[in-house]
């Protein structure tokens, strides 16, 4: 069973603040990947780039819209994501608990929609 | 009723959440393990008065109802039912996963089934509509009717509930130890929910809702014989017993609810009460407080006092003290406020009430400035009283409650005059229904 986690967490505005995070949260990342990767739970996962960097496109009446910024100004953002491949919603849940990013923030887990062959 | 048609219904009670629970982890189909549970059900309405109630009914009613399954499973014939179906021949059926083991001290159906319902991933609403449909076995209509809401809205909350199951993989199982843990709590919750739910009832069907507190009561003690050694599973089965054995005196013959206080203790159902504090006693050996227990203990204070004048109020006021350390909670502290009024006066509880009216976190709780008038009443200050039983009838509070202020509220107002005259108020026991 497939599960997309969603990596939803506060922005950062403040630079100084930010460098002095990235250490520490690129170390706690670290130790997440040293547990999961041996695991084999993980099946992809990226970083994202600020929401200052999104671009949001809409198709209306045939018209490409294309405006800057998120999808949605809320104050926690999806920050990056894990694609896992879990048992069951409980150990997708387990997985999720140990994403350094749930601590502040917030994990969406979404099920894959797995296409019937 | 019959003899048949009574062990018919004995079975319901007792076997179909049991087979239910079976059906489901042998076809991992909830639909069809409720469909066929009920056909089995149907069936043994047909046979068992011609050929006898079999002596193990539970067993009679599985193989009806698996034999049911696998025929349609078969008449379906689509690739994932014919592969359901070769995994039911094998009996007992295979674990769903190697993992399993991690269960075997209580592998009973119906904690995985009870688990399954409970899971956090739910809504609140839909584990409780779901442990009910499934467990307990009434209706879709009935639990309707119990909560108030239209059949066609509870059918959804049921099929999306089932639907999450599926799509999320939540799985069927008791969660291994560490998360039993996390887990248990939200499974008592939804058990005391559902005796709240029969319970607190001042609208609805009045049969239904006193079945609701009987199906509590049935699944707390399920949950107490799956799980000998948790305490608290032993304090909400203690704390639903103590609450229903008052139950005879909490409504006067016009159905009005009668106060703690002013309770003919003699309509205590004593069985009860004693099997309460049993259980009480035997939870609390184990020196594992918790809030089940703790408030088994202030609703144990309150069943064994013989008269209201002898109730243990300092005693209870340390219990909410204690309960307020456990779940911090404003509304466990407004309970402290009035034991403390009973224990140390109400100029002391008073104390308690208007630090937490500061604090502002009950704000539009109509039981906040219902309790600081009747402690203002009690202090002979009846003007406040008058003041503050307005405030709590201007936030909207059940008929029952809105019945009471307003008789405070006459009293207070026309009395006053006379009330002055005495030398003192004269002190009345405070109401806890």
């Amino acid at each position: 069973m497939r599960y997309l986690l969603l990596i939803c967490t506060p922005e950062m505005d403040d630079e100084a603040q930010f460098d002095q995070d990235v250490v520490k949260m690129n170390d706690d990342y670290g130790a997440f990947m040293a547990e999961m990767g041996p695991r084999g739970v993980l099946q992809g996962g990226e970083r994202l780039r600020p929401t200052v960097d999104a671009t949001s496109v809409r198709v209306r009446d045939g018209e490409v819209l294309a405006t800057d910024g998120p999808f949605a100004e809320t104050k926690e953002q999806i920050g990056g994501y894990f694609l896992v491949d879990c048992a069951d919603l409980d150990e997708a849940i387990e997985v999720a608990s140990k994403i350094p990013g749930a601590k502040g923030g917030t994990i969406e887990v979404r099920p894959v929609w797995e296409m019937e062959m | 009723m019959g003899e048949v048609e009574e062990a018919v219904a004995r079975a319901f009670r007792e076997e179909w959440g049991r087979v239910v629970a079976t059906l489901i982890r042998s076809t991992g189909d909830w639909d069809l393990a409720e469909e066929c549970t009920q056909d089995a059900f149907a069936r043994a309405l047909e046979r068992w008065p011609a050929d006898g109630v079999p002596r193990n009914p539970g067993a009679w009613l599985t193989t009806t109802a698996r034999n049911r399954a696998v025929d349609r499973l078969r008449r379906g014939a689509r690739g994932a039912a014919k592969e359901r179906e070769l995994a039911m021949t094998t009996d007992p059926p295979p674990p769903v996963d190697p993992d399993d083991d991690e269960d075997a001290g209580v592998t009973d159906e119906r904690l995985r089934l009870l688990f399954t319902c409970c899971h956090p991933a739910l809504p609140l609403e839909a584990r409780v509509a779901l442990t009910l449909r499934t467990l307990t076995g009434l209706s879709t209509e009935e639990i309707a009717r119990a909560f108030l809401v239209p059949e066609p809205t509870m059918a959804q909350r049921l099929v999306r509930a089932k639907r999450k199951i599926r799509h999320a993989a939540i799985p069927y199982r008791v969660p291994p130890g560490h998360q039993l843990q996390e887990r248990l709590p939200g499974v008592l919750a939804v058990v005391y929910l559902l005796f709240n739910a029969g319970y607190a009832a001042s609208t609805g069907d009045a049969l239904v809702r006193t079945d609701l507190t009987g199906e509590a009561i049935r699944l707390a003690r399920t949950l107490v014989d799956l799980m000998p050694d948790e305490p608290e599973a032993q304090g909400l089965l203690a704390l639903l017993l103590l609450h229903d054995a008052r139950r005879p005196a909490r409504t006067d013959a016009a159905g009005e609810l009668v106060p703690l206080e002013a309770q003919d203790r003699s309509q205590w159902v004593r069985a009860g009460i004693d099997e309460g504090v049993e259980l009480l006693d035997s939870a609390l050996r184990r020196h594992q407080p918790g809030p089940y227990q703790i408030q088994a203990a202030i609703a144990a204070c309150h069943a064994t006092a013989t008269t209201a004048a002898e109730t243990d109020w300092v005693q209870i006021a340390a219990l909410y003290a204690e309960l307020g350390r456990h779940v911090p909670s404003a509304t466990v502290e407004l309970n402290r406020a009035v034991a403390v009024a009973m224990a140390a006066g109400a100029a002391a509880g008073l104390a308690v009430v208007d630090r937490l009216e500061a604090d502002g976190a009950l704000d539009g709780y109509h039981l906040l400035p219902a309790t600081q008038a009747d402690l203002l009443r009690r202090l002979g200050r009846h003007d406040e009283a008058a003041a503050a039983y307005r405030r709590a009838l201007a936030l909207d509070p059940s008929a029952a409650e809105v019945r009471y202020l307003e008789r405070r509220l006459t009293e207070v107002t026309t009395d006053a005059l006379a009330r002055r005259d005495r030398a003192a108020p004269r002190e009345r026991r405070w109401p806890v229904a």
